[in-house]
């Protein structure tokens, strides 16, 4: 058998966001207190569960690829806009601490009962049709591109398994920096906190 | 059924784990990672289509949703279901279903309506223009290590902290 599949079925990509959807319920990442407590540094849960998702899922594809199993090329590896994708990265990182959610969570905050997420979302739909009434004037920002499809690999010529050690030390680093952080600036916000709302 | 005690949340790491074997099995299925931001592109072009089919097809950015198909005729459109429906049967299982305006202590519904509708517009923006949001490039794009899903998060986590230095007042 090899991976990817030829063609996955509906129902399958449906299970993949049932799961989506449960575990961020369940970290709390749908809780815009939580979510914004990552950017004043007082609740590491959005760094600790975003670099384990990420460490976890590169380690099981590699270990897919090491055994034959995957063919790593035909995976969809987003190809490098600079200017675009650092500008846009940072108008999500304000979007987050301004209105407390991304697009995804935002999904998970409603259907957890939480009603602001629908304003986010009318939010985001103004935002993209500003975005697409100003597309044509923003094509320099696509300018500046990188190599088609390039990896942490392609750009340094580390081997991917020294990139994973070095992700999985980023990792347990940002672990330990957040225990210091938390001790010191209130700590995680619980369940608790939020349905009392102190 | 508001009275439920919630049920704490699961540690980030089991948590994680679980996103990232998730996001894994997406990868081996599809080739492709999981998103959210093209969902809501592809409603808007399905709204602006009906409104103005001609200007939808024509304008750069939402003519690239037109096509054969139906713009929410698209794999995200069944993710997002599934999205969902796992909220809902997470936040019901352990009694955190609240039907609520959350936000923080100091902060007043309207404000916080106010926020919701801004950090919105910089989200949908950002996420239009970078090709894809935190879980579609940042998530996805780390998984397979790309170059571009790294840019990204190194900007979304120095604005974040850069930004919530003045709504952290907001907030905590």
């Amino acid at each position: 058998m090899t991976f990817p599949l030829e063609n996955a079925g509906n129902l399958m990509v449906l299970v993949a966001g049932v799961l989506f959807g449960f575990f961020i319920e369940s970290a709390g990442l749908n809780s815009p207190r939580k979510l914004t407590a990552q950017f004043a540094l007082r609740d590491w849960t959005v760094f600790r569960v975003m670099f384990t998702a990420i460490v976890v899922a590169a380690a099981g594809l590699w270990l897919f690829d090491v055994a034959g199993w995957l063919r790593f090329d035909a995976l969809k590896v987003p190809t490098l806009f600079f200017w675009a994708m650092a500008l846009g990265g940072a108008m999500l990182g304000a979007g987050m601490a301004i209105g407390g959610y991304c697009p995804g969570t935002s999904v998970v905050g409603l259907f957890a009962g939480r009603l602001d997420a629908l304003f986010f979302m009318l939010g985001m739909m103004l935002g993209s049709t500003v975005f697409a009434l100003s597309y044509d004037s923003l094509e320099s920002l696509y300018q500046v591109k990188g190599p088609a499809n390039q990896t942490l690999s392609g750009l340094t010529g580390l081997p991917a398994w020294l990139w994973l050690l070095l992700l999985a030390g980023m990792a347990a680093g940002g672990f330990f920096l957040g225990n210091w952080f938390e001790s010191r600036r209130g700590g995680k916000i619980s369940a608790k906190d939020l349905a009392s709302g102190s | 059924m508001t009275e439920r005690k919630p049920r704490d949340f699961w540690p980030p790491l089991a948590a994680g784990a679980g996103l990232g074997l998730t996001l894994m099995g997406m990868f081996l299925v599809s080739g492709h990672g999981l998103g959210a931001s093209d969902f809501f592109n592809r409603l808007l072009t399905s709204l602006s289509a009906a409104a103005a089919p001609d200007w939808t097809e024509m304008n750069s950015f939402f003519g690239g949703f037109v096509g054969a198909a139906h713009p929410l005729n698209s794999w995200i459109s069944w993710e997002i279901a599934g999205v969902a429906i796992g909220a809902l049967i997470g936040s019901f299982l352990a009694g955190r279903f609240r039907f609520k305006i959350e936000r923080g202590p100091r902060a007043s519904v309207g404000l916080r309506l106010g926020t919701a509708v801004g950090g919105g517009m910089l989200s949908g923006f950002g996420a239009a223009l970078a090709g894809g949001c935190t879980s579609g490039l940042g998530l996805s794009g780390g998984a397979v290590l790309a170059v571009a899903a790294f840019v990204f998060l190194i900007a979304f986590f120095a604005t974040g902290l850069l930004v919530a230095t003045l709504t952290r007042r907001i907030w905590q």
